[in-house]
């Protein structure tokens, strides 16, 4: 069976499209037929895609309101329909429990939770109409299994996993799928952000014995995305080599 | 049709409602219009008037009278 064209003509928005696992994943669905409404923050970081018709650059914060609102009247606009949701855009600051801020915790919560909840309540719209529709959004393992130092980011992603679970429920009667990844040690910018110390000890915790790299979750999140994992919904998927928290 | 005679179809169809019911429908005042039948209103209102309602507008539409007012300050649609 060939799986070149897994996505072909299916519309999706994909957060954090200029670096790490997002880039992955907005190459790999345009490889795969997808058109990609891709959100970055910076304007001009999704330059090296101009000559992709099917790459539609989209330059916002995912925490301003009125600028979710605007792109999914965007898609509904030009496009009139939405196949696929990634939320994929997140941030990570590691402080031990004494010393995380007030501020950091509606940051962080803002970015990894409440914008993935808002993007969630447009995207549903389309989707309840439509009668089909996927969402993947990108927890963790810490999410799963906690991790000292990470209380703070570990617990947006804890919330991820179970919204994962709820909104899989509440929408698979109007066939809609809702899925997440949760990877392990990916080798991005966030992971690199933990210094090198860390990250061979981490190193030390996965039986493959290897980081993995963004396309590691592209695939993951192509398989979701695509009528292959047709019957799938309300998991969360590790992609992480088989590491130990 | 007007504004009006679509904004009452869209009550009539979430409801089953007569018209002369309309002007008294306030939330969970009809057994059909609790939080699922409130959905399938709102869908029902941003198909018929091309629109894409935020949150706080979608919870605080709590009756026919309400729902008029919101649609006219908010999202342009005249009476
Ligand atoms: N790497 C890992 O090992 C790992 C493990 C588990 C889970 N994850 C999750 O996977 C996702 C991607 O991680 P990554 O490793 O690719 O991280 P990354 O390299 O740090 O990239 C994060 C992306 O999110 C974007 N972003 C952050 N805040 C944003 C905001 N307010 N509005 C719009 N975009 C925003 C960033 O944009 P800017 O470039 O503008 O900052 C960037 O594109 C995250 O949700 C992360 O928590 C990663």
């Amino acid at each position: 069976m060939s799986n070149s064209k897994l996505l072909d003509g299916k519309i999706a928005l994909v957060s954090g499209c200029n670096r790490g696992i997002g880039r992955a994943i907005l190459h790999t669905f345009l490889e795969n037929g997808a058109i990609v409404y891709a959100i970055a923050r910076t304007h001009g970081s999704l330059n090296d895609f101009e000559s992709c018709p099917n790459c539609k650059p989209t330059y916002m914060d995912v925490t301003d309101s009125s600028a979710v609102k605007s792109i999914f009247m965007r898609i509904k606009k030009e496009q009139g329909r939405l196949d696929v949701l990634v939320n994929n855009a997140g941030m990570m600051k590691d402080a031990l429990i004494g010393m995380i801020s007030k501020e950091q915790i509606e940051q962080t919560y803002s970015v990894n939770v409440f914008a993935v909840i808002e993007m969630i309540q447009y995207a549903s719209k389309f989707f309840k109409r439509q009668q089909s529709g996927v969402i993947i959004n990108l927890a963790s393992i810490m999410g799963v299994n906690g991790n000292p130092g990470q209380l703070l980011y570990s617990s947006t992603k804890g919330a991820i996993v179970t919204l994962t679970k709820s909104a899989a429920k509440e929408l698979a009667p109007y066939k809609i799928r809702v899925n997440a990844i949760a990877p392990g040690a990916i080798d991005t910018d966030m992971l690199r952000s933990i210094g090198e110390d860390n990250v061979s000890k981490l190193l030390k915790n996965i039986y493959s014995g290897k980081l993995g790299v963004a396309e590691d979750v592209a695939k993951t999140a192509l398989f979701l995305a695509s009528d292959l994992s047709e019957y799938v919904t309300g998991q969360i998927i590790g992609v992480d080599g088989g590491m130990i928290v | 049709m007007t504004n009006q005679e679509k904004y009452d179809q869209c009550f009539i169809d979430s409801f089953n409602a007569h018209e002369d019911q309309l002007k008294g429908l306030e939330y969970q005042s009809s057994p059909l219009w609790d939080s699922m039948g409130h959905m399938q209103l709102i869908s029902a209102l941003e198909e018929q008037f091309d629109i894409m309602m935020e949150t706080d507008d979608i919870v605080d539409l709590s009756s026919y009278k309400r729902g008029m007012s919101i649609l006219a300050e908010k999202y342009d649609v005249q009476f």
